[in-house]
């Protein structure tokens, strides 16, 4: 049985009201009912971290939260965290050192590494490696993501 | 893939949840941190008519060091055992351990409870539980009751959960001085499910072997466990550990591996 519920949250710092089915997971809705397309949708179930977001301040797995769960949360995709200012060294930085291609896990990467940089501000070059192990780059080969956000770590970014 | 179409209902309070499951049996699946639940419903390989969302429960989440006992509450989130210094005081195995689940995003979501209550072979938890001899509360309509972890892993993604219950809490004793443990894992990408890995234990003139990704659950090496020297523990290990291969990974270069990680831990303890 599908079943519908209202929910409102708050993403990108606008409150938002919607009917959603309770299948819908968290980057679909933010995707196709708020046309922000930034987090991307790859392999849906967990594996390759580009539909990162941040829920209430932490990250997480679009595709592994129901859009239901996120009721009465604060939600930030890559639109807002870019509108803000608050990736500005590490998008500068992924740009200088060609940290990415096709593009595709940028949005995921960036979270994850602001997400790091947050929590510890001089982080080596293995613990940065550990953070984004969960973001997967078929491009890149990772180094110059690497060396971009250690740029910003160096305040280079 | 998309996920089937379900019912949710997030119950405020405990009775609710348990009465949603004893009304709608094997119908209904629990969602806790949902970081296992939810890609087996995108994948559809799972189609449960309702799901109850526990999270909501408070009684179930938070670390509460007592004097005898650290009780860690089911929907507590591996990010909150990783930042916990009464988890880094008194259980550095889970410490160590909560480093090798998963990735950040997914830490940031997942629980103890359901990991131990999905029982997968490979997943860390498990492994701990048996090594340091906690006590898993279940609840259900007729109370709480507790069930040893030697006791809980059944088989493949089996416990001894019954229809109806939920996993409340892990009680782990508060360690002695003399106790020590390790924790070790071979993973082909750091955060990935265990090729094979192992909880190991010495206090109170015992070791305690757990070995994760070596079976279809959590296992005790009990053999090796019982071996005078490493040599002999090694020997004995065949007799505790037949490894199901994987894609990857043949049998005998799985037990090969697990006495790689004994005779590591074996010099740690």
């Amino acid at each position: 049985m599908d079943q519908a519920l209202d929910i409102t949250l708050t993403v990108n710092g606008a409150q938002v009201t919607r009917r959603v089915a309770a299948c819908t997971h968290l980057v679909d809705f933010l995707r196709e009912e708020l046309g922000l397309t930034g987090s991307h949708l790859g392999c849906e179930h967990g594996v390759c971290g580009a539909c990162t977001v941040r829920v209430d301040g932490e990250i997480v797995r679009g595709c592994l939260m129901l859009a239901v769960q996120a009721n009465g949360c604060k939600v930030e995709t890559i639109e807002g965290l870019s509108d803000s200012g608050e990736l500005a060294a590490l998008q500068k930085a992924f740009h200088g050192r060609n940290a990415l291609q096709c593009g595709f896990c940028t949005p995921g990467m960036l979270l994850a590494a602001r997400d790091l940089l947050r929590q510890n501000p001089r982080p080596d070059r293995e613990q940065i490696r550990a953070h984004i192990s969960g973001n997967y780059c078929r491009c890149t080969g990772y180094q110059a993501i690497v060396d971009a956000i250690e740029d910003v770590v160096h305040g280079q970014g | 893939m998309k996920a089937p179409s379900f019912a949710y209902a997030r119950p405020r309070a405990l009775a609710e949840a348990l009465e949603l499951l004893a009304r709608h049996g094997e119908a209904a699946r629990v969602l806790a941190g949902g970081q296992s639940l939810i890609p087996s419903l995108n994948m559809r390989l799972s189609a449960p008519a309702l799901l109850v969302d526990i999270n909501g429960l408070a009684e179930l989440k938070g670390i509460k060091a007592g004097k005898d006992t650290i009780r860690i509450g089911a929907l507590t989130t591996h990010t909150e055992i990783e930042r916990s210094e009464a988890v880094r005081q008194h259980l550095p195995l889970l410490a160590e351990a909560v480093r090798h689940v998963a990735h950040p995003a997914i830490r940031n979501r997942g629980t103890i409870g359901g990991s131990l209550a999905l029982a997968d072979p490979a997943a860390e938890y498990p492994a701990c539980v048996l090594a340091l001899d906690a006590t898993l509360v279940v609840t259900g309509g007729k109370g709480d009751r507790s069930v040893k972890a030697a006791d809980f892993f059944k088989g493949l993604f089996e416990t001894a959960l019954r229809p109806g219950e939920l996993l409340a809490a892990v009680e782990f004793r508060m360690p002695g001085k003399d106790e020590r443990s390790a924790f070790f894992e071979l993973a082909r990408r750091h955060g990935d499910y265990a090729i094979v890995g192992l909880a190991a234990f010495a206090g109170n003139g015992t070791k305690r072997f757990a070995y994760f990704g070596a079976a279809d659950r959590a296992v005790l090496a009990h053999n090796a466990a019982k071996a005078k020297d490493l040599d002999s523990a090694k020997t004995a290990l065949a007799k505790d550990l037949r490894p199901p291969a994987d894609l990857y990974h043949s049998s005998e270069t799985k037990l090969h591996l697990a006495r790689v990680l004994l005779e590591r831990a074996w010099t740690r303890l």
